[in-house]
């Protein structure tokens, strides 16, 4: 775009698109906002009116959004950590010349395509089961006792869940980054005599720097959002030990049929969903330009 | 001390042979140059050389000692490469700091080193850019910093000048000579460019599909080549060639006269031709003739000559510098 002329035009051409997403965007939003200052529980329903920011008082000074919040940031860094470390090493394995390449990367890939409902399901009930699962056959073979993933590390398991499931998009990024490394680089490393752990640190990472940053964005952007996952495991329990934020908002919604509470919950997730990912661009842009 | 030995080196990458089997004596101090047409293996040799790929036979000898298989860290070569291979992340002093910092140095003396290599390639504006924000030429001095800051046995360096514009590459050229006269260090240089070859060189080594055709001096190659490759090969314009009955009268299967080796009549001459271009370049003008019955031949005269696209002209080589081959391609 580099004249005034083709920048005009391509604002133009832009204009539908983005008055469409615009329109998309601010609708609900503005109904939440208005819900989220009226006393509207769908249990009383004659009790409606201007509730002021009673809702919000309620939603933050709920010990339950105490929790969630902890509970969303460990959730969210747990899998983001995981996936990455985890993501950098599969993607040095699968950039290897090892035999059948080809299989063994869709076979990695394939969690990505399974719906989160699904893999929540076949996680609870085929593998983390104390009784039928696949885990606890294991640890009776061995002759341990079962763990009750669940009911002793609910937290933990979700993040296991979660992260099987990112862990395929994050190593095909990584994957995809590895492959862009220079050979020549690589190469002339090799006769600085930089050790293998050396080239990794000095010219592996700094080259994936970048992938880093974008599969932390898109991956924090829908880990913010999980809830299947939770919903089809432990629905948040024990107490409140799953609970993140989408959950209490559905919980006050659904549960508690409290539109207004929900709705200012809705609002500050939106709000701090915003903080992260104004962080988190300003870094990816960072490293753009570099 | 950078003595480096060939011995029978052989390779193949999975079923082909790319170099079959190379000697080579490469003395201590000497500038080498490995020219041949694109293919013949001159990159392959050189990363042999540095151990960047596996000998299939043969040994190399470094100094009186075998490193067929010691690792390209091992022996103390540096390489140029032909994309530079600057590490992007680092800035041009960490570019440079990087050999010795992974050879374990202490960091005022990687400073001090840093500063010396930066000041003698006129790098020490820059040194705290990334790579990205360089020239080529600029891109280059860095690239040959990273290599002399580790007093290397021997410089290996892969078309180090062809990314670079032709007045860069003319001043890079002297640049490396010096470089070179300076540090008299062994150095090995890759080219296609066959002025960088006879100017730099002491010795240059002709390829062929993996083959040593000739190793010798500049003017050894221009004047006595081996076989009608190298004839063909070295010089610029190329080689005239012609045989049958022009050849006969030679005793030779084949005879071979060099543009400058030409003279150009209006009048009378050995083979008559008509001028199909005609490139006026000031100094020189070079001339392809069309003749009737022996093929194009190409001339090299002085600026001055007044002959254009079309004209008749009669075109004889000077007797006395005419080459001679074999049926084999040998000279005789
Ligand atoms: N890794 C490889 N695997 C298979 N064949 C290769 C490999 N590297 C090079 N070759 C082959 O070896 C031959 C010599 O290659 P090389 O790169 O040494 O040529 P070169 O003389 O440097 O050519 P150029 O002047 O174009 O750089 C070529 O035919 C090439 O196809
Ligand atoms: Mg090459």
């Amino acid at each position: 775009m580099a004249t005034k002329h083709t920048k005009t035009l391509s604002r133009l051409m832009n204009l539908p698109a983005i008055g469409l997403l615009f329109i998309w965007m601010i609708v609900p939003l503005t109904m939440a906002i208005y819900y989220s200052f009226q006393r509207y529980n769908l249990l009383k329903p004659d009790q409606r009116g201007f509730a002021g920011w009673f809702n919000y008082e309620f939603f933050i000074t709920d010990p339950a959004f105490v929790a969630a919040i902890i509970n969303t940031i460990v959730l969210v860094g747990g899998v983001l950590l995981i996936t990455i470390i985890g993501g950098v090493l599969l993607g040095l394995l699968l950039n290897q010349a090892i035999v059948g390449r080809g299989i063994v990367r869709i076979l990695f890939i394939s969690p990505f395509f399974v719906m989160p409902t699904v893999a929540a399901l076949v996680w609870k009930n085929m593998l983390m089961h104390p009784i039928y699962g696949m885990f606890a056959e294991i640890a009776r073979f061995f002759g341990g006792t079962p763990i009750d993933f669940f009911a002793t590390i609910p937290l933990l398991s979700i993040v296991i869940i979660v992260t099987w499931q990112w862990l395929p998009f994050a190593t095909l990024i990584l994957l995809t980054a590895l492959q862009s490394l220079d050979q020549e680089q690589q190469e002339a490393a090799d006769m600085d005599g930089a050790s293998a752990f050396a080239k990794f640190r000095y010219i592996t990472l700094p080259h994936l720097a970048r992938a880093m940053t974008v599969v932390a964005l898109i991956e924090t952007i829908f880990l913010l959002s999980i809830f299947a996952e939770i919903k089809v495991t432990t629905n948040g329990g024990p107490g409140t030990d799953t609970t993140n934020l989408p959950y209490l908002v559905f919980s006050r919604a659904l549960q508690h049929f409290d539109v207004g509470g929900a709705s200012a919950g809705g609002i500050i997730a939106v709000i701090l969903a915003n903080i992260v990912a104004i962080f988190l661009i300003r870094a990816v842009g960072k490293n753009l330009e570099a | 001390m950078g003595n480096i030995v060939l011995e029978k080196v052989n390779k193949c990458f999975g079923d082909v042979e790319v170099i079959p089997s190379v000697d080579l004596d490469i003395k201590d101090g000497e500038f080498v140059v490995f020219v041949g047409p694109s293919g013949c293996g001159k990159s392959t040799l050189l990363r042999l050389i540095a151990g960047l790929e596996d000998l299939t036979g043969g040994k190399i000898i470094i100094d009186g000692v075998d490193v067929s298989d010691s690792t390209p860290a091992k022996r103390e070569l540096a390489m140029v490469f032909q994309s530079y291979a600057l590490y992007p992340h680092m800035t041009v002093r960490k570019n440079i700091a990087f050999p010795l910092k992974m050879a374990g140095m202490d960091q005022a003396e990687i400073d001090k080193k840093v500063e010396a290599a930066a000041k003698s390639l006129n790098l020490t504006d820059y040194l705290e850019r990334t790579p990205g924000l360089l020239s080529g030429g600029q891109r280059q001095r860095v690239a040959i910093g990273r290599a002399i800051v580790r007093s290397p046995s021997a410089f290996l360096f892969d078309e180090p000048l062809s990314n670079l514009d032709a007045a860069l590459r003319v001043n890079m050229r002297i640049e490396i000579t010096d470089l070179h006269k300076e540090l008299k260090t062994t150095m090995i240089y890759v080219t296609h460019d066959q002025v960088e070859a006879m100017t730099m060189a002491d010795r240059i080594v002709v390829l062929q599909a993996g083959d040593v055709e000739q190793f010798g001096s500049p003017l050894d190659l221009y004047n006595k080549p081996v076989n009608r490759f190298v004839a063909g090969f070295i010089g610029s314009p190329k080689m005239n060639f012609a045989t049958g009955k022009d050849a006969e009268e030679f005793n030779a299967h084949e005879i071979g006269f060099r543009p400058e080796h030409m003279t150009v009549s209006t009048t009378e001459g050995r083979w008559k031709g008509v001028v199909s271009v005609a490139e006026h370049l000031g100094a020189d003008t070079f001339l392809h003739v069309k003749t009737e019955n022996a093929g194009t031949f190409v001339t090299r005269s002085d600026g001055e000559l007044n002959i254009n696209y079309g004209d008749t002209v009669y075109v004889s080589p000077n007797t006395d510098k005419i080459y001679r081959f074999g049926a084999d391609g040998l000279s005789l």
